[in-house]
């Protein structure tokens, strides 16, 4: 198994008390896509994001088990994480104009990741970046690795960060809503470039987002999430059998322009969701 | 060419801002109620002196007439004679403001080198103990006034351990040795090969560097932090750890660099500020600087003094802000 989570609680020290974002999540991952679906807030961000180990420093994290390929994360020194972020699990993130680095070029970025990993010379690093970008379809590399991130658009910007993240050819990829900050139409690019990358390389997939039917078309499995736990887990193909209210309560809420509505259904929401 | 054109209307605005500060400086020398006649021949000469020393300096002339003569003047580097030294202004500055660049430099080499890591480590650590101290010695260091810091200094470092020498620029057995030529003593000693003048100059200055820099210090460290901690909260950041850089990489490559504008700002300004002239600093530690010198004109109403000082404090406004909007667009691509 490539990823093991095991009962994973995650609180933020308030001036109240610890407040509980992640309550019991349990997941494993082997190399396959499987997808996070959740609201605002459902802790699936966080889920991702500690498995690097990349919460801010007020947060507590504990587990029965949280694992990389049988490394134990919580227990691993910050050596043993270096070597695991980036190197082995690639992390992408919402939105491109806030996670490049504004004042690198595109290229020295994706090199640095090179680098980092693979070692040899920047001149090596900086012909590298350019192989990765074009391998992200980039039609003009050479030109977009010597931009800088405000002179790209979103959909370059994400292209980049993709090339920077698959640079050390990690085994898992996390991607965090990677397309939620981009256009309707780049969105299904993006995701086609890394369900075809991720697919090529055999890797595994962690897709994190709030588009229940997207994630469903994409991975193989989809894991929902609604305040800090997972309620149910489905085969991708499965959707339409969604058990939990809550699930089947995002799934009606699309609209469908085969049966228009005059008005979407509204969520009622059960208290009696937030117990175990 | 968007880019030129930026660059133009930057230093277009130069002359623009030097001649409402000379305009300003100009009708702030006229307006105050003090008689320039009356600080040069003194208030017991006879009338018919007065009134001859006024048509001299034209004085009779309308206000516009006076402006247009002193811009005249002030075009070919003439900023009138001092009433206090009878030298040129032009040459009492040339001798004053030498000594503060020196001290000024010092000083922010001392709260650049020491402030920008203490401020940086400090909200890499936000939080910790070592956060604590650093801000409270920051705050202190900000709160205390410069003539208790620099009394104390002389106190201890001086009276009582004898590390540091007394006051002054230069002991008195190597004054006049070294030949002028920049003005900045540690220069013209080390140009002249003149070490024994240098050494001394170096033991002359270090106390006074020391603490004109420990009180900006304050300010630089705690500006640093500031901007490091809402720097770090940045998701390139998380980027740059997802990378599985080193902890320094991530620090210093990724969050500091996009600081830099800023803490740029910050710094020039407080090198302009430094090189106003520190006035209490330069007093206690008798230092012949600017500082020093705008003050006794200033007491003695020797008007062509303090405005000739005026202007060359609001020069060096006008060059380091120059300066530094050149240097962001060095430092930060989006300014290009």
């Amino acid at each position: 198994m490539l990823v093991e989570i095991k009962n994973l609680r995650i609180a933020f020290s308030t001036p109240t008390g610890w407040a509980e974002a992640v309550r019991g999540v349990s997941l494993t991952l082997g190399k396959e896509k499987l997808g996070i679906v959740g609201e605002s807030g459902s802790g699936k961000s966080l889920t991702a994001r500690s498995l690097l180990r990349l919460l801010p420093g007020n947060a507590r994290v504990q587990a029965d088990r949280l694992a990389f390929d049988g490394i134990d994360v919580l227990a691993a020194s910050e050596r043993q994480m270096r070597a695991i972020r980036g190197k082995r699990a690639g992390l992408i993130l919402q939105d491109p104009k806030y996670s490049l680095n504004p004042v690198m070029t595109a290229g020295d970025q994706v090199a640095e990741a090179w680098r980092a990993h693979k070692g040899g010379s920047k001149r090596a690093a900086a012909q590298a970046a350019v192989d990765l970008l074009a391998q992200v379809l980039i039609r003009d590399p050479a030109r977009v690795a010597g931009s800088y991130p405000h002179e790209l658009s979103g959909g370059m910007g994400q292209r980049v960060m993709i090339a920077m993240m698959l640079a050390p050819d990690p085994e898992l990829l996390i991607a965090d809503e990677p397309t939620s900050a981009l256009d309707a139409t780049v969105q299904a690019e993006i995701l086609r470039l890394m369900e075809d990358l991720v697919s090529r390389r055999g890797m595994g997939l962690l897709l994190i987002s709030h588009d229940l039917p997207l994630v469903g078309h994409f991975c193989d499995r989809v894991a929902v999430m609604y305040a800090g736990r997972v309620v149910e887990e489905l085969q991708a193909g499965e959707l339409t059998h969604a058990r939990h209210p809550y699930t089947r309560g995002l799934l009606n809420c699309m609209p469908r322009l085969s049966h228009p509505e005059a008005r979407l259904p509204v969520m009622v929401r059960d208290p009696a969701w937030l117990a175990p | 060419m968007r880019r030129y054109r930026a660059l133009a209307a930057t230093l277009a605005s130069v002359p623009i801002t030097l001649f409402g500060l000379i305009l300003i400086t100009f009708l702030i020398g006229r307006v105050v109620p003090i008689d320039p006649v009356l600080a040069i021949v003194g208030d017991r000469a006879p009338q018919d002196v007065v009134a001859r020393t006024r048509l001299e300096l034209g004085l009779d002339r309308p206000l516009p007439e006076q402006f247009i003569r002193y811009v005249g003047q002030l075009a070919q580097g003439d900023f009138g004679r001092s009433v206090m030294t009878s030298n040129r202004v032009s040459t009492d500055i040339a001798r004053f403001f030498p000594a503060t660049l020196e001290l000024a430099t010092a000083a922010l080499l001392v709260a650049v080198l020491l402030g920008v890591p203490l401020g940086v480590y400090a909200a890499v650590r936000q939080g910790s103990w070592v956060d604590t101290v650093i801000r409270v010695v920051c705050l202190s260091g900000y709160s205390v006034p410069i003539f208790v810091l620099a009394l104390l200094a002389l106190l201890v470092f001086y009276a009582t351990l004898q590390w540091a020498p007394g006051p002054g620029r230069q002991s008195v057995m190597f004054d006049g040795m070294v030949e002028q030529r920049t003005g900045l003593l540690l220069v013209d000693a080390a140009l002249a090969g003149e070490w024994e003048a240098f050494r001394d100059a170096v033991k002359q200055i270090t106390l006074p560097a020391l603490v004109l820099g420990l009180s900006n210090m304050a300010y630089i460290a705690r500006m640093t932090r500031a901007f490091m901690l809402e720097s770090l909260q940045g998701e390139f950041v998380v980027t740059a750890k997802a990378k599985g850089l080193s902890a320094a990489t991530v620090i210093w490559r990724h969050a500091f660099s996009n600081i830099l504008v800023r803490l740029l700002t910050v710094i020039v300004l407080t090198y302009a500020g430094l090189l106003e002239g520190a006035v209490l600093t330069e007093t206690i530690f008798s230092w012949p600087g600017l500082g020093q010198y705008l003050t006794g004109s200033l007491l003695n109403a020797d008007m062509n003094a303090v405005l000739g000082a005026t202007l060359v404090v609001g020069l060096t406004y006008v060059v380091l802000n120059l300066l530094s909007d050149l240097m962001y667009r060095v430092l930060d691509p989006r300014v290009r």
